[in-house]
């Protein structure tokens, strides 16, 4: 379904003329996992998109499957940044919490600003839920909830009076609670209700009666929130509508767009694709997506290991589609010797690390970007690839098609640096259109005339790819050292020097056919430039523009070539007084910097699996700042 | 097409590559076997792919004038997995050996095979680790003095056979180096055979473990230690035919039994390769109490991984006939800012 919105600068024909305008608000729905608390936020997010908001959401689900209700490592959230102005991060600190359990309100309540929003269901606050919390005393009744406005529904019994007319049972009719709540939080924001209406029709279609329970149940949380008699401080809130650029628009999360990235890049190169993977979190996400898509060129392939999952992909490259393999850290690990396999025998391959926590199995969940030197220098032998990051979920489609044409052009392994954060976050997406894109097909070599396998492009230095089935053209690829001159065998001395070179300066020159640096936000020289690569980019740009509102002389730059460097990359960084590199890992990009352009750059690390926050940006420019006026 | 493939001869199969093992190796023998092999398959040259891992045997792919790729250690099964989902029409062969398929490898083997991938797995087993200088195998005889095992070698061994046959594997045979008809022929089978098909080729190493199979090669005394095993005869070997092997239905186990009788004759076990309990006992025989068996030891037809899938993959295209990415990308919630 697509809905006509037209964004303008009038407010909501039925907002409250007392409602309070805020730039930007994060909510976070919080409950058990199996409160429905992701459904209630992707209707949430739905209903913001089309009021005319930007927004990023973030889902934190719990590591455990089918955690004990009522626990704390049982709760289950999904946080939405939504504003007027450009979103580009999940947000810093709560202003509206969801908390639907004593659980919820524990794990989420110290990330709360003072004075915001806690909506709790007193229905769940029973003894029982409070000792599974931990909670020693009812914290709706000892004050400790007294720095925040507190909104206490009983939704238990709210949502069995509305649904009482279905007979569901009660149990049936208390999973009708993420509704209610969702109508209450939907009042809040003088959100309408019809497209959630309309979702919940789709989605019980085969179910008419538990679709109006939940319809029930949705209009039911509305009218409470408009005629309840609520505390004080409690009041709708207006969030202007946000400028975006015309078109259309759908929300998309990193997995996905990665995952359709490579079917676009396959279509672009003419070339079938084998995906083979072995599932491990966070990136087991890009094989389902894959997996689901057999009307498409692609075939996935679920190997036995991470190893014989890129052994697989190298396979099905030797044989003329293209492979991809995908991983996290760990799987990275084990899939490196192949990985030189390829980068010796000259073939295609897509390598997608969706980078976790480390070191070992680390923290599998949470996010960090400390694969990084891993993917530039992690090989034994000198074993040169390109390296790219997407920085956010509507970068993904884009560096996913880069990748495959960087690959099949220079017949290489390309790896694709993704992380935790990327994969689950979700984003509003100017869907592009797939004209504006260039194909660049792959021509196989089919001339038997002069043929050997070590035949280069003169250019690209590129080999040539000659695909088995093809008549004339037999030939041997593999590990072993190969003459440059014939593609056999060779141990030569001065053969391996010269092979060894042409890997270099194959991959180097890529940088000649990448676009050039350019500034994200800011000026291209000055004071200092903040310089960032993946998922940090959304909370950079926006501590950057606050600074910068502030009169501060700091530019955002973000790397989306790591190996080899934009070719402008030194020249633009020479022209600052100071760098410093945020980086979720103790400090790999700015190693890189130093050792390649012999810059003072700085680092500033983070690594608690937790992105940073826009606030921590904003300090760390203020102190550098600060730090030379003196 | 047949035209063409109908001229070619062993030098049409044989690349400009000197070959480079030791002399005397056995796999001189198997080159010369498959090679020779190959015009008579019908098929078109470069629809033929040879890939291999690391060890001796690996540089097989060298020497055949087809579709190469010598890869990494223990890995062909892997790598020639994806040669085959990318071009079913093509030929796999996955050369390997003892170490570099049930060592390093022993995973993908067992999956390959379990899942039935349309490839042709010879493993040369020589009970030695050649390439690295002789240091003992999964597949060395207890007490194989070696290298990394001055005092002998204190692991079990396995067998190649009857781990392929737990593995699932629909096509399981085993033949012997400098034996080119016998090896020629269950070669020749295992290429017919649609699915993972495995040949364990028993491969004399003259420098590291010279004379390991010496009992089953050496013509004088070979029809005590060896039993060729033929779909729908009896299972006979020893001089004359004067030995044969019957099943104890009391231990569900095999015995060596002499056979001077048509009594005798009516108890001896008849091969049954559709039979997988049989083709187990059978590949499990060895030691000075039982002969080794080979030929085919079991054969069974079973959808492959790779028919399967496209099964799958046409229901799918056929319900959504329509499907496009620019669709994709449009589908599910999308609104319009104007």
């Amino acid at each position: 379904m697509s809905a006509e919105i037209v964004r303008t600068a009038e407010s909501s024909t039925t907002a409250d003329a007392t409602a309070k305008t805020v730039e930007s608000v994060v909510v976070r729905f919080a409950g058990d996992s199996g409160d429905g608390m992701q459904l209630t936020g992707a209707n949430f997010t739905d209903n913001t998109a089309l009021y005319g908001n930007d927004l990023s959401t973030f889902p934190d689900f719990p590591a455990e499957i089918r955690a004990p209700a009522g626990s704390t490592f049982g709760v289950s959230a999904f946080q939405i940044y939504f504003g007027s102005e450009d979103i580009t991060t999940s947000g810093d600190a709560i202003d509206v919490l969801v908390a639907m359990n004593p659980a919820a309100l524990v794990t989420n309540l110290k990330e709360v600003v003072s004075g915001g929003l806690v909506i709790v269901d007193t229905g769940a606050f029973n003894e029982k839920n409070l000792n599974k919390a931990k909670y020693n005393s009812n914290p709706l009744l000892d004050g400790s909830l007294d720095a925040y406005r507190v909104l206490e529904v009983d939704i238990h019994n709210q949502v069995i009076a509305a649904v009482e007319e279905f007979n569901l049972g009660h149990k049936m009719a208390l999973r009708c609670k993420n509704m209610w709540t969702l109508g209450l939080v939907l009042w809040l924001f003088d959100r309408d209700k019809q497209t959630t209406i309309e979702n919940l029709q789709k989605k019980f279609a085969k179910k008419p009666d538990v679709a109006n329970a939940n319809i029930a149940a949705l209009n039911a949380g509305h009218a409470y929130g408009e005629t309840a008699e609520l505390p004080s401080g409690i009041e709708v809130y207006s969030v202007p509508k946000a400028q975006a650029a015309p078109g259309k628009y759908r929300d998309i999360d990193g997995t996905t767009g990665i995952a359709w990235g490579l079917l676009a890049g396959g279509q672009l190169a003419g070339l079938n694709i084998l995906f083979a993977s072995y599932p491990i979190t966070p990136a087991s996400s890009l094989l389902h997506a894959l997996a689901a898509r057999k009307e498409f060129d692609v075939t996935t392939f679920q190997a036995e290991d991470e190893i014989a999952a890129v052994c697989a992909a190298i396979g099905a490259s030797f044989a003329g589609s293209l492979g991809v393999t995908s991983s996290a850290g760990p799987g990275i690990a084990l899939k490196t010797e192949a990985i030189s396999l390829a980068v010796s025998a000259e073939l295609p391959l897509v390598v997608v690390n969706t980078q976790r926590g480390g070191p070992s199995t680390g923290l599998p969940t949470k996010t960090e970007q400390s694969d990084l030197l891993q993917a530039v220098y992690g090989r034994h032998g000198d074993t040169p690839l390109p390296v790219m990051a997407t920085s956010s979920p509507s970068d993904c489609f884009e560096v996913a098609i880069e990748a495959v044409r960087i690959a099949t052009k220079y017949m290489t392994p390309v790896m694709l640096l993704s992380d935790g954060y990327i994969s689950n976050a979700s984003e509003p997406w100017l869907i592009p259109d797939l004209e504006q894109y260039e194909p660049f097909p792959v021509e196989f070599h089919e001339n038997p005339e002069g043929f050997n396998p070590s035949l280069r492009d003169p250019e690209s230095l590129a080999r040539v790819w000659a695909k088995p089935g093809t008549p004339g053209l037999e030939h041997r690829i593999g590990g072993i050292e190969k003459s440059y001159e014939t593609g056999n065998i060779s141990y030569d001395p001065d053969n391996h020097q010269l092979m060894t070179d042409t890997r270099r300066d194959k991959v180097g020159g890529i940088s000649k056919d990448i676009p050039a640096q350019t500034v994200a936000l800011g000026n291209e020289s000055g004071k200092l430039a903040v310089v960032g690569w993946g998922s940090t980019f959304g909370a950079i740009h926006q501590g950057v523009k606050r600074c910068r509102q502030q009169g501060l002389d700091v530019s955002h730059i973000h790397i989306r070539h790591i190996w080899p460097f934009p070719k402008n990359l030194k020249e633009l960084l020479s022209g600052y007084d100071e760098i410093i590199v945020p980086e979720m890992n103790t400090g790999q990009l700015v190693k890189m910097l130093r050792s390649e352009f012999l810059i003072d750059a700085k680092g500033l690390n983070k690594v608690s699996g937790q992105p940073f926050k826009i606030g921590e940006i904003v300090n760390a420019i203020q102190a550098e700042l600060t730090e030379r006026a003196e | 097409m047949n035209q063409a493939v109908d001229k070619l001869n062993v030098a049409d199969f044989s690349s400009d590559q000197e070959v480079r093992w030791c002399p005397g190796c056995g796999d001189y023998a198997i080159l010369k076997t498959i090679q020779k092999l190959m015009p008579e398959l019908d098929r078109p040259r470069e629809s033929q792919v040879f890939v291999s891992g690391i060890g001796c045997s690996s540089r097989f792919p060298y020497y055949m004038n087809t579709y190469g790729f010598h890869t990494i250690h223990g890995r062909a099964p892997s790598v020639a997995t994806g040669v085959k989902l990318a071009n079913p029409d093509l030929d796999v062969w996955v050369i390997t050996g003892d170490g570099d398929a049930l060592s390093i490898g022993g995973n993908h083997t067992m999956h390959a095979l379990r899942r039935n991938v349309d490839l042709n797995i010879l493993l040369f087993n020589n009970e030695i680790y050649g390439l690295t200088k002789g240091q003992y195998s999964p597949t060395s005889k207890v007490g194989t003095r070696s290298p990394s095992t001055p005092e002998g070698s204190i692991d079990r061994p396995l067998s190649p056979c009857v781990i392929a046959l737990g593995a699932g594997a629909p096509f399981v045979a085993r033949s012997i180096d400098t034996e080119m008809k016998h090896l020629g022929a269950v070669i020749k089978e295992s290429h017919a055979h649609e699915g993972a098909s495995f040949v364990e080729i028993l491969q004399n190493c003259p420098i590291y473990n010279d004379g390991i199979f010496e009992q089953v090669k050496n013509k004088k005394i070979a029809h005590d230690f060896k039993v060729e095993v033929t779909h729908g005869q009896p299972i006979l070997f020893g001089k004359d035919n004067s030995k044969g092997i019957r099943l104890n239905r009391d231990t569900l186990s095999l015995e060596v039994v002499t056979v001077n009788d048509q009594g005798s004759m009516n108890e001896i076990l008849v091969h049954d390769q559709t039979n997988l309990a049989q083709a187990q006992l059978l590949a499990a025989m060895q030691g000075n109490d039982f002969p080794v068996a080979v030929g085919v030891l079991y054969h069974k037809a079973k959808s492959t991984y790779v028919s399967d899938l496209g099964e799958q993959r046409i229901a799918v295209k056929e319900n959504r006939s329509d499907a496009s990415l620019r669709s994709l990308l449009h589908s599910g919630h999308t609104w319009e800012v104007k």
